[in-house]
């Protein structure tokens, strides 16, 4: 059986440790950032190679989940075109909250270099996004800088979304 | 290595392109007595009318009515051996001639050869389908519906195959403006939260190279990362309070910190 080694000088003598609810919970939500397996063009290659043995995202907590109902982040890999706008949004609608979202490229951020009738032009036009995520395509270190600043976002949020201020689309 | 142009004198020639420069045409050869092209010429000139043939670039190129297009190309594969229909469009030529070109890119694979069929309509008018003669002309005539408006007669599946069911104009149109029309910019936003939320996403911004400096609801500058919606002013901005890692942004030759340096 293990056995516990317990500072009674430290914590007033007994083996518990102080922390808020904010802190606790954030904890648990930024270490286990499941992501959804969706990717809208190139940039999704890459985001395939995040999340394989040589990057290797599961070291992170970040497993990518096959259906909304069990991911929180949604990560926008490549062009969303117009036609796709209604699905990617119905995507995002039936994630459970909380939820995050990044935006992978140039092509998600902006438009890119789409600058035609077809392309949404920034995905931000469709879901609130919380990181932006500059490159053409990003490289899997980008795009796991991204996630860990998500995490150092999420670790700073109040554990009630509600108080969370997000960008104003419904 | 390129061959060197001296430019330095700007401003005294446009070297760069020149307004009045006419892209060269190809030339259309005549078909070659007693060559291939000529039996193909002579035998669909027996059932239909031919009204100019030419080769162009080694490809026979041969202008008919656009009402005999499926009997000219029936002839062509079954008598030709020309079995193959690579591609199919149209050209919007409405402004210079007032009329669609619609073209069928036919290829024989025994002989190597290609037979380019080109027919002309009016707008709104449509042309017969040849999709009983060719199953790969199925989804270019759906394309060529989409993207010109022009109809096939008798197509199994009429439909537009590019963009969204309900979306309105045809985009390969040469009045269709390569970044949308009103319906186009809104498409998106109008399907998924209705016109009334128009307001509150705004229009698009074309330009992405433009960074609102003291915008806090979308992008932030490195370093300078505030909280969502803070008001900012010039000279007034806080440094991150976000910690980033030590060799974050490092110049190595200096030994310093781009982040530092910042101001």
């Amino acid at each position: 059986m293990a056995q516990h080694q317990v500072n009674y000088a430290s914590s007033a003598g007994l083996p518990i440790a102080l922390t808020s609810v904010d802190k606790l919970v954030n904890w648990g939500r930024s270490n286990s950032l499941w992501p959804l397996t969706y990717g809208l063009a190139c940039c999704a290659i890459e985001m395939m190679a995040s999340g394989a043995s040589r990057y290797d995202f599961d070291r992170m907590g970040t497993i990518f989940r096959a259906s909304p109902r069990q991911a929180d982040v949604m990560i926008l890999a490549g062009t969303l075109s117009k036609k796709h706008a209604e699905f990617a949004r119905r995507l995002y609608d039936q994630m459970s909250e909380p939820k995050w979202v990044i935006s992978m490229g140039s092509c998600a951020n902006t438009g890119g270099m789409f600058n035609t009738y077809a392309t949404v032009q920034g995905v931000d036009r469709i879901v609130p996004v919380d990181i932006y995520l500059p490159g053409c395509a990003p490289r899997p270190e980008t795009l796991q800088y991204a996630m860990m600043m998500l995490q150092k976002k999420i670790r700073r949020e109040s554990a009630d979304m509600k108080k969370n201020v997000k960008q104003r689309i419904v | 290595m390129r061959k060197y142009t001296p430019k330095d004198n700007v401003q005294k020639k446009s070297y760069y392109t020149d307004r009045f420069w006419v892209a060269p045409r190809v030339p259309t050869l005549e078909v070659e007595a007693g060559s291939h092209f000529e039996s193909v010429v002579d035998t669909i000139s027996n059932a239909v009318t031919i009204k100019e043939a030419g080769v162009q670039i080694g490809q026979l190129r041969i202008v008919i009515n656009a009402t005999d297009n499926f009997k000219a190309l029936q002839i062509l594969r079954d008598e030709c051996g020309y079995a193959m229909c690579s591609e199919l469009s149209a050209v919007d030529y409405l402004a210079q001639d007032g009329e669609f070109e619609v073209f069928y890119q036919m290829l024989n694979l025994n002989e190597a050869k290609r037979v380019r069929i080109v027919c002309r309509i009016k707008e709104g008018e449509a042309v017969e389908s040849i999709v009983p003669l060719f199953k790969s002309a199925n989804f270019a005539e759906r394309e060529m519906f989409d993207m010109f408006g022009i109809k096939a007669n008798n197509h199994p599946f009429m439909k537009r195959i590019l963009m969204p069911d309900d979306w309105e104009g045809h985009p390969l149109l040469k009045t269709y403006p390569l970044q949308g029309d009103e319906f186009a910019s809104w498409y998106e936003v109008d399907k998924i939260f209705g016109k009334e939320y128009r307001d509150v996403v705004g229009p698009e911004n074309r330009d992405p190279a433009s960074v609102e400096r003291y915008d806090s609801q979308r992008f932030s500058r490195v370093g300078y990362e505030v909280p969502f919606g803070a008001e900012l002013e010039e000279g007034k901005e806080e440094e991150s309070p976000i910690e980033y890692s030590k060799t974050f942004m490092v110049d190595y030759t200096t030994g310093t910190t781009t982040l530092k340096k910042r101001k």
